[in-house]
């Protein structure tokens, strides 16, 4: 068994009498895709939140590479390797696609301190950026404004973007959200692929694409982790049936 | 230094401090509810006390420009909202302070048109001129000591307005959720317009208070609302809670520190400097003190939101 | 009609150089003045088009900066031009009358005070930074009504105007062609700044600062710096004004011109190269020609204000190109 890139620790928060995050211990083994599911309010985007910083837990740590990083800053995170895509589009929607990207190679190459030469017109930032578009099929959109892309372009610049900083891992919350049922299909293809180059966290609400993708699944009910494992033991799980997938039926 | 010095000191600061809540509580509420920032609450303040200034001088009646301060600051509040504010609400915070700022350059040269650039002079009814001798054998202004009654008479119906009465619960919903209002079957914008000519009339009722200890004239506003900013930013934005107290802390503030500072910098300066460096002090305080507050809590004392 | 940005900007530069050189000829030295404060109201508002327009931060108190780059030509010629020493604790000088000493002093000096008080302010955001970047630009204005050294509330008086090296700074046309030859280089690094790294990234922090942190930037020293370089402008700017005026007094802190530079960006349009550019101009012969056809011109002024924020997102060179301006 290798190390996991990217762990939380017994990880709790709550907001009042909720308890959001509870007792939260999960990992990320390199090339492996773990999927995190639970039925809305389960505390998935809290949990998220927790793992890159923008909200600090009540207590528990969170490790990424070996490296404990829970008492730094969102960007801190950001810099020693962790890749994230938003649920929402988190995009500066007055900016051009490539310009966009290029804000995540800036962030990769800790380029931000320059003040002379056009962030466009250097290579070093440039070429990342593009590398990045092309893997995501918008390279043809380079120069169109953000606020006019497509819903699904958007998602997929999200990625791009994340992909730009060459992260040691990804955090993706519900990339799926919201594309057709072909978008879905090719970006389930392109995540597949992505496994390799660093794990990936993902939350999603598709269950073909989870199912499909996920070499483990942890399903996260009132901020508890209640069982962990493939995505057959999860099928089969009677908890889980219980909990989750009981509700639906 | 005597006590009576001080007795009299603390007095003026917390009359300057009610006349201050009355434009504070004006502009926390209409920032609460509606989330605007307005640079014209001045104008409003300037428009009360012209409108007194003018009755008197054609009545006598101190009561009934008292009346009047209230009806035009409230109209005008009324019209200008309908005309320009509401399209404002959603607006970046950027567009309201140009709309607003813009606002005050109408407010005051219109004003200076009808009024011209002299100042008026609005008299303190004989009725309350004069000093009353309070418990302790201090001496001190009738008109003052009305102004401290009448500002804390304002914060209590206030309080009372919004924690009591119906108007007062469609506020405190409109602060958290204005769609819930609406759904409710609350007329929005007329609650907007209502909220707004309140604090309009409460600063147009300052202006005519303070109006009668100073003179009227175009530009009186802005020193005040600047103030009235500093209270609210002190009080945290939204809460006329937070007014009420920012507003006493700064009135209180500027009054003390411009008398006492000069005395304490004397004991260890020749005369001169301590007065000339005294003087400098005070005036910088409140914004000293207001960047303390900030620095330890940056929303204000009562504040929730940024 | 749409214009190209870049036309429209060349079309301004070239009238800038052409409406003084035609005023020389035809001998009209108030016109050359009246174009110098244009250009330096413009400079100004360059410096608050950084962090306005780039940065998104509504600063209500730029005056703050004009106002110390205006007291650091005052108090350095003051004392010039009475032969006195000026005592910096660390070291004493006679003052000077050297402009690119008094510009570098102001800038300096601005910058260190933007330093300060952008640490501070940035610790808030939304009303709450426009409101105590207003309290800071009172408590120098307070400051320096009460700085009866140099002059309180009158302010302070210099003889003759300062000296640049090789020009007669005394001739107005000259005086305009050393504002005007700033103004440009400072458009000039203006636009390098915003095509570079550092402005895309201050670019981005204005419109999510969440993006930003995400690819492991941190937005608040961009700002921070940001804050200080748009402060260092102004005060050139304001060194640049009061030696135009040969005076100096408290009003050039006066919260109205806070005001003021703001209104310079949005009728010219924020965030672009240009708009303080013309923004100044526009507002410059709005003063000039109103003010003379009636003293309540600024009723006029309110009332096109009003329609620009209203109506008109983008100001007059969006209007003129057909592009929105940056979003604050």
């Amino acid at each position: 068994m290798s190390d996991p890139v990217l762990a939380t620790l017994n990880l709790n928060k709550s907001f009042g009498a909720l308890k959001a995050t509870d007792d939260v211990s999960i990992d990320l083994k390199p090339g492996e895709i773990h999927a995190i599911i639970g039925p809305n309010g389960a505390g998935k985007s809290t949990l998220i939140k927790q793992i890159c910083g923008g909200l600090k837990p009540d207590s528990g740590r969170v490790t990424l590479c070996g490296q404990d990083v829970s008492d730094q800053s969102t960007q801190v995170r950001a810099q020693a390797g962790l890749g994230r895509t938003f649920q929402i589009s988190e995009l500066c929607m007055e900016d051009t696609v490539l310009e966009n990207a290029v804000l995540g190679a800036m962030g990769a190459e800790n380029l931000s301190w320059r003040f002379w030469r056009p962030a466009l017109k250097r290579p070093e930032l440039r070429d990342r950026a593009e590398v990045a578009l092309e893997r995501v099929g918008l390279s043809d959109e380079r120069d169109t404004r953000c606020a006019n892309l497509s819903h699904g372009q958007r998602r997929q610049l999200e990625v791009a973007v994340a992909l730009t900083l060459s992260p040691r891992a990804f955090v993706m919350d519900e990339p799926m959200a919201g594309l057709g049922a072909g978008g879905s299909k090719r970006l389930t293809g392109f995540l597949d692929g992505l496994r390799e180059e660093a794990p990936i966290l993902l939350v999603e609400h598709d269950m073909d694409a989870v199912f499909t993708l996920a070499d483990r699944i942890s399903v996260l009910v009132y901020g508890k982790v209640i069982a962990t494992g493939t995505a057959d033991e999860i099928r089969t799980s009677p908890e889980v049936r219980d909990a989750y997938l009981g509700d639906e039926a | 230094m005597s006590s009576i010095l001080i007795i009299e000191q603390i007095l003026n600061g917390l009359q300057f401090g009610v006349m201050l809540f009355l434009m504070a509580a004006g502009l926390t509420l209409i920032f609460g509810v509606m989330g605007l920032i307005n640079l014209a609450h001045g104008s409003l303040y300037m428009v009360g006390a012209f409108a007194a200034a003018a009755v008197a001088g054609a009545t006598g009646s101190f009561l009934l420009a008292l009346v009047a301060a209230l009806a035009a600051a409230a109209l005008a509040g009324a019209i200008v909202e309908m005309a320009v504010i509401r399209r404002l609400y959603k607006a970046p915070h950027l567009d309201q302070v140009l709309a607003t700022f813009a606002l005050i350059l109408i407010f005051s040269e219109g004003t200076r048109w009808v009024f011209g650039s002299f100042p008026l002079f609005l008299d303190i009814p004989d009725a309350l001129s004069g000093p009353v001798t309070l418990p302790g054998g201090i001496e001190y202004p009738l008109y003052r000591l009305t102004l401290i009654g009448i500002g804390l008479a304002v914060a209590v119906g206030l309080w009372a307005l919004i924690e009591r009465t119906r108007l007062g619960i469609q506020i405190r919903a409109g602060e958290n959720d204005r769609e819930m209002i609406a759904a409710l079957g609350v007329d929005i914008s007329k609650l907007y317009t209502l909220v707004f000519a309140l604090g309009a009339a409460l600063a147009g009722l300052a202006g005519a208070l303070v109006g009668a200890i100073q003179s009227v004239q175009v530009g009186m506003g802005e020193p005040v609302l600047i103030l009235a900013f500093v209270v609210i930013v002190i009080g945290g934005i939204g809460s006329v809670r937070g007014a009420f107290i920012g507003a006493l802390l700064v009135g209180l503030t500027d009054t003390l520190g411009g008398v006492f500072l000069p005395e304490l910098f004397k004991l260890f300066m020749d005369t001169g400097a301590a007065q000339k460096s005294g003087a400098a002090l005070a005036s910088m305080g409140i914004y000293v003190l207001m960047g303390m507050v900030l620095i330890w809590r940056p929303t204000g004392l009562f504040g929730a939101r940024a | 009609m749409r214009l190209d940005e870049k036309y429209l900007n060349g079309l301004l530069i070239a009238g800038l150089l052409a409406l003084p050189l035609w005023a020389l000829v035809m001998d009209q030295p108030f016109t050359i003045t009246l174009v110098t404060r244009a250009v330096i109201l413009a400079l100004a508002a360059v410096g608050l088009n950084i962090i306005l327009g780039i940065g998104g931060m509504v600063s209500f108190g730029h005056a703050v900066f004009f106002g110390i780059g205006g007291y650091a030509m005052g108090i350095l010629a003051y004392h010039a031009q009475t032969y006195t020493a000026l005592d910096l604790g660390f070291f004493t000088t006679d003052g000077t009358k050297s402009m690119p000493v008094i510009w570098l002093m102001a800038m300096v000096t601005s910058g260190i005070v933007a330093f300060f008080i952008g640490l501070l302010s940035l610790r808030t955001s939304g009303v709450y930074f426009i409101m105590i970047t207003l309290a800071f630009g009172q408590m120098f204005f307070y400051f320096a009504i009460s700085w009866a050294q140099y002059g309180g509330e009158d302010g302070l008086s210099i003889y003759v105007r300062n000296d640049f090296p090789g020009l007669n700074t005394l001739m107005p046309i000259q005086f305009y062609a050393i504002c005007f030859t700033l103004l440009c280089a400072v458009l000039f690094l203006f636009a390098r700044l915003q095509a570079s790294p550092f402005g895309l990234a201050l670019n981005a922090a204005r419109q999510t600062a969440t993006r930003v942190e995400t690819v492991g930037l941190n937005p608040m020293r961009l700002k921070l710096l940001a804050f200080v370089l748009s402060g260092a402008v102004t005060g050139l700017a304001g060194a640049l004004f009061a030696d135009l005026n040969r005076f100096v007094s408290p009003t050039m802190f006066s919260w109205q011109l806070s005001g003021e530079l703001i209104v310079l960006i949005i009728i010219g349009g924020v965030g672009r190269l240009m708009g303080p550019v013309i923004g100044a101009c526009v507002f410059v012969a709005l003063e000039h020609f109103l003010g003379d056809l009636t003293e309540f011109w600024h009723v006029y002024l309110g009332v096109i204000l009003l329609c620009i924020v209203l109506f008109g997102r983008g100001g007059l060179i969006g209007l003129l190109t057909g592009k929105e301006g940056a979003h604050v």
